[in-house]
């Protein structure tokens, strides 16, 4: 079981408050991903979870057992840190058979974990390395052998991957999900990429200056978005946001349009813009658009689009597509 | 891009280079040098280089007249046990300092470290007077207890040094891991800082085996190590040169093989931290 409840948690350092009062409920079995910007508190959440940091205020409760008290090794949670955090004197069989001594299990029930945690991430032939031998790649699954051998209630992953190259990054990415379907354990990933959290998440939880904006599955979140931060978080490219003129035929304070959700043309449209630059990935274009009093916006084209900087071209939203804003920001339904 | 150094620059830098570095040795091969004369010889003026005749009649004298062996014990046991003492001490306090640091960490590093300024001679009443009540005068146990103290700013210090080096992000690990501090300690910081421990233990050696100020004024017979067993031939009677020499010979002989072995240690204790 791995339900982790937050209770109106706060954390301050000195007389800041990084994070103020917050609720959380993450159901057993979840995969839930803490994304936002650098800095708005998405590890520091993880960390009070983990335990690492004290909360200044409020209770975790961690399968229905009050959990804001206890040291992070009595909370029955496992974490992958960013760089790993391997013990570099000790081989990778002592690495993943670390939690387990320091469990007191007996010395063939560790053999046999630890032999099962290889096979299961690919490491047998490793076994007697030093973490200093070993591939990025090769470095995350024995934390991440080290997390399952102890059978934790839920897994915490703080930004596992920021560290990989982006080749790397992709094949650790299904791992892990694919460990989770294989576990059906709880885990609580940390990412500053919008594109893991909504690949890996069944709920994503954006976070803002400490706050959470949103809660909710990845295409809710597309979709739906409760005010402007999340609209612009997720999706890539941003979405686009206008102001003014364009805006009073949806009695709105400004709109959003996604770059997918916007046709270019280059006879007729609803708004007129000039090319500034085309990327061209092949399967997709992006075109970068000035629209006079609106400043750039992006367009996004299956397939190529040929157009050169310079040339006019012209734009139509979907309607049925188009998010309202009202002055602070939210969402209008 | 090298720098270009032309032969005859190369020379003379080690040529100056050896100058110096026979300078800073002479005492110690003179010492050595007179440690194998006769006390004629030795006091003889112009003083004789090399061409005497060689006697290891002082070895025996001092051997005979102030046991040697357990002089030398003394300063195993005392130099071993304060560093070792010592150092059980530092590294939980090392590991606060370096981990847990709190707004006044840096004053009390320094505040420590400043106890290294003070001139011992200040203390040495109180101390003494202390040691007098506890019957610690003329104890191993006792030189043990006030060399641990004296060196303990200087294992801190190094210790502090090292620990800051080890990244905090293995302990968090450790402690998700369910290491209790003592695990945390034991299996993870220090088998990670052992390269830092040895040169802190070898350092801490060292000073406490050539300490002089405090082994001199708080032992007489049984507790006197090396340094006491050197003085003694410095005596009333008169100098003895050839035996004073032949006492300090086999006084520096166990630490300075000691250190020889130890150098590449020794040399990255004292700048580890220096250039990252």
């Amino acid at each position: 079981m791995g339900r982790i409840t937050l209770n109106q948690i706060t954390k301050s350092f000195g007389d800041k408050q990084v994070i103020p009062p917050l609720d959380l409920e993450i159901n057993d079995g979840e995969f839930v991903v803490f994304v936002g910007p650098s800095g708005c508190g998405k590890s520091t959440l993880l960390r009070l979870i983990a335990g690492l940091e004290d909360v200044s205020s409020g209770d975790i409760v961690i399968d229905g057992t009050p959990a804001t008290d206890l040291p992070p090794a009595k909370r029955g949670l496992a974490m992958v840190f960013q760089s790993y955090a391997l013990y570099p004197h000790m081989s990778v069989r002592k690495n993943i058979a670390f939690p387990l001594k320091m469990a007191k299990t007996d010395k063939a029930e560790i053999d046999r974990k630890v032999t099962n945690a290889a096979e299961v991430l690919n490491l047998t032939d490793y076994l007697d390395n030093r973490p200093g031998q070993l591939s990025g790649g090769q470095r995350q699954r024995v934390a991440i052998g080290r997390a399952i051998v102890r059978e934790p209630a839920a897994f915490l992953f703080d930004e596992p991957l920021s560290n990989l190259d982006a080749a790397l990054r992709v094949n650790m990415r299904a791992e892990i999900s694919e460990l989770h379907q294989q576990l059906a354990t709880t885990m609580v990933y940390v990412t500053h990429d919008q594109v893991e959290a909504m690949t890996m998440a069944d709920k994503i939880v954006v976070l803002h200056a400490g706050v959470i904006e949103q809660v909710g599955s990845p295409l809710e979140l597309y979709e739906r978005p409760r005010n402007r931060f999340v609209a612009g978080f997720i999706g890539s490219p941003k979405m686009n946001f206008l102001e003014g003129e364009p805006t009073a035929a949806y009695d709105a304070h400004a709109i959003g349009v996604r770059p997918e959700h916007i046709t270019l043309s280059k006879t007729e449209g609803t708004w007129q813009g000039t090319v500034g630059l085309a990327e061209h990935l092949g399967s997709d274009t992006f075109v970068r658009i000035a629209v006079p009093g609106q400043g750039d916006m992006i367009v996004r084209t299956i397939g190529d689009f040929a157009v050169k900087p310079g040339e006019t071209v012209f734009l139509t939203p979907d309607p049925a597509k188009i998010h309202r804003f009202d002055a602070t920001g939210l969402a209008l339904r | 891009m090298a720098r270009k150094v032309s032969t005859s620059r190369k020379l003379i830098v080690t040529a100056v280079a050896w100058t110096i570095g026979i300078l800073l040795f002479f005492p110690i091969l003179w010492i050595f040098l007179t440690s194998f004369k006769t006390e004629a010889v030795a006091i003889a003026d112009p003083p004789v280089f090399l061409f005497f005749d060689w006697t290891t009649e002082n070895y025996t004298t001092v051997q005979e007249r102030s046991n040697y062996f357990r002089h030398f014990w003394n300063s195993v046991v005392i130099s071993i046990g304060s560093t070792v003492l010592g150092l059980i001490i530092a590294v939980p306090a090392a590991w606060a300092m370096a981990f847990v640091p709190g707004k006044r960490t840096k004053d009390v590093l320094m505040w420590m470290l400043s106890t290294k300024m003070l001139p011992p001679v200040g203390v040495l009443i109180p101390i003494y007077l202390l040691f007098r009540d506890m019957g610690l005068l003329d104890t191993r146990i006792g030189l043990t207890i006030v060399l641990m103290l004296i060196n303990l700013p200087i294992i801190v210090w190094m210790l502090y040094t090292y620990f800051r080096e080890i990244p905090g992000e293995i302990l968090e690990a450790s402690r998700m891991d369910g290491a209790s501090l003592r695990d945390e300690i034991i299996y993870v910081l220090t088998p990670m800082a052992v390269p830092g421990i040895a040169s802190t233990l070898l350092l801490n050696i060292i000073l406490a085996w050539n300490e002089a100020f405090w082994t001199l004024n708080l032992t007489a017979a049984k507790a006197a190590p090396l340094t006491a067993f050197i003085a003694s031939y410095s005596s009333p009677e008169g100098l003895f040169y050839a035996k004073l020499s032949a006492a300090s010979t086999m006084a520096i002989a166990p630490i300075m093989i000691l250190g020889w072995f130890s150098q590449k240690q020794l040399v990255r204790g004292l700048t580890f931290g220096a250039v990252k």
